[in-house]
């Protein structure tokens, strides 16, 4: 690179591609400050009564004025949905690494994970509150249960799909057991892992708010699922829209890190993470 | 590196201490759990130091022989021995084999040089003991400069490469290549054949190549078995005994061609198409 670029082809300058950045960050930042000031002129202009539709302005003013109940719940969403991931991928991946080591395992066990995952959680959510010692973990319980599957069968599918010459080589090498799983299969299946971290991540969150309606829990260890309906029956529609604004931030910072996480995992050999260069 | 070898180097005979034999196949057959039979009676005595080529139709069942040879598959019928190894409990000559597939099968979330130590990794070598013979192996192929790359940066050749150095870095004495180059291009075919040969020349290694090629086993070995299909068994044993020297000139030589003829000869006598007489193969 020490040499000074030919005359002829100099490339897309500093300046230009840091410009297209920008305007990657720009245009969305943008298009949604257009659609609120449409929204909110578009309140003030019809007169729709704020336990209608409130604007954003208004809606900011309850982010702030109700800081005090809000911040609380979203601590508790937060703690729920980010340990029942935790479980989840604990789970999902102990069952899976357990599930392939042999053929009758998985012949016995896997109509068992399959009637579990095709039965709707918030079918079983009365349940779980009856059995658990608190609504808190019965929450836990059903953003476990959500989120485990997704992990679970993207890791069986993972170990399973490792390249048979390399498992010809393990063996030529005469790999234990545990050398072939730790070396071979947990890496190969590293991309099966993270889409189902993602997948996951999200499914963990929904379930942590479904969950909490189903259990309809109430007072002090509430979420932000319960000052939602909470909001909802006061009329209080600023503050139903501000809780929704925080599940969406949520929502947004869970995406982004299980995306970063991933990318620091796979960038540099897994072609979903590669940049095609033609 | 050189990939064109000098003129001075003619092919070494196996030194004395070398002509034993390495492993000796005896009536070895084959039948897949789906009834197809894939090798029939095979017997052959591959002597230390040879560069042995298995030569024949597709379903001749010569991938079959090396992969029973390398322990990856039972024999129905028959025996693997060897003869002058430490035998371990499967049976195996316990790191003595190494394998070349026919595509890299490189694990492509380590580097280069994580690929290169996988079979010491396997054996519980640290990565610091290690390291020079990771080295020397890369250098051997002339990857010295990749050690940090990933496969997917390099080129099909560069891979093939560098499954070439993780078979050589554990010093085997037997080196099994199932058609390692039939996905390449002829250029960089050419290339690999020379450096194989470079190879085994310089390590006195035993080498048993896998291929579907006239020219590449006429280039390469010094003994070619050419194999019949269905059901797999050897149909001709050819030693060539050459005192030519093997690069570019040999290429191009009277003596490579009559080789190659009487190869060919051999090779389509076993797919079974009677040849006329005065019939040229060229």
């Amino acid at each position: 690179m020490s040499n000074p670029a030919p005359v002829s082809n100099p490339g897309p300058s500093f300046a230009s591609l840091y410009g297209e950045t920008l305007l990657k960050i720009l245009v969305p930042i943008l298009v949604v400050c257009t659609l609120l000031v449409i929204w909110q002129v578009g309140v003030w202009v019809s007169g729709v009564p704020q336990y209608i539709l409130p604007g954003p302005i208004a809606i900011a003013g309850a982010l702030i004025k109700d800081w005090g109940t809000l911040s609380p719940a979203l601590w508790v969403t937060t703690k729920i949905t980010l340990m029942s991931l935790g479980l989840a991928l604990l789970g999902g991946v102990g069952i899976a690494v357990a599930l392939v080591q042999s053929k009758w395992i998985e012949i016995a066990f896997y109509p068992i994970t399959v009637i579990l995952q095709v039965t709707p959680i918030v079918a079983i959510a009365p349940l779980i509150l009856i059995y658990s010692p608190s609504t808190q973990v019965a929450l836990l319980i059903c953003a476990f249960l959500v989120a485990f599957f997704p992990i679970l069968s993207n890791m069986v599918q993972g170990l399973k799909s490792v390249d048979h010459n390399l498992l010809n080589l393990f063996d030529l090498y005469g790999a234990s057991r545990w050398q072939t799983l730790l070396y071979l299969k947990l890496p190969a299946s590293l991309p099966y892992f993270m889409t189902g971290l993602r997948i996951g991540g999200g499914l963990a969150l929904i379930a942590a708010v479904v969950a909490e309606f189903a259990a309809g829990s109430a007072g002090a260890g509430s979420g932000l699922a319960f000052r939602l309906l909470e909001a909802q029956f006061r009329l209080n529609i600023p503050r139903l829209f501000a809780a929704l604004f925080l599940l969406s931030c949520l929502g947004v910072v869970i995406f982004a890190i299980t995306s970063f996480i991933s990318w620091l995992a796979l960038h540099r050999w897994h072609e979903s993470s590669l940049k095609r260069e033609n | 590196m050189t990939s064109l070898p000098s003129t001075e180097d003619p092919i070494t005979p196996p030194s004395p201490k070398q002509r034993r034999a390495l492993v000796v196949m005896k009536d070895v057959s084959k039948v897949f759990s789906s009834g197809t039979v894939a090798l029939t009676g095979m017997s052959l005595t591959v002597i230390g130091g040879e560069f042995v080529s298995l030569l024949g139709p597709s379903g001749c069942g010569k991938s079959t022989a090396l992969r029973i040879i390398a322990g990856l598959g039972d024999t129905t019928t028959g025996t693997i021995d060897w003869p002058s190894s430490r035998i371990n409990s499967k049976g195996l000559p316990e790191g003595d084999i190494s394998f070349v597939f026919q595509e890299p099968t490189l694990m492509p979330w380590a580097t280069v040089f994580g690929n290169v130590y996988l079979p010491l990794k396997l054996r519980g070598i640290s990565k610091s003991a290690a390291r020079a013979d990771i080295l020397e192996a890369l250098d051997r192929v002339g990857l010295k400069d990749f050690v940090d790359a990933y496969p997917r940066e390099l080129s099909g050749g560069m891979k093939m490469r560098v499954s070439i150095a993780r078979a050589l870095v554990t010093k085997p004495r037997l080196l099994l290549m199932d058609e390692p180059f039939a996905a390449l291009d002829e250029i960089t075919r050419q290339k690999l054949n020379d450096d194989v040969l470079r190879l085994w020349r310089e390590t006195g290694i035993t080498v048993i190549f896998v291929t579907h090629s006239v020219f590449e086993s006429a280039y390469l070995s010094n003994r070619i078995i050419v194999m019949k299909a269905r059901p797999g068994r050897v149909h001709d044993d050819f030693p060539l005994v050459t005192s030519a020297e093997r690069g570019l000139q040999y290429r191009t030589s009277e003596e490579y061609r009559a080789t190659c003829d009487k190869v060919s000869r051999s090779l389509i006598e076993a797919i079974g198409f009677p040849l006329a007489d005065g019939m040229e193969l060229h």
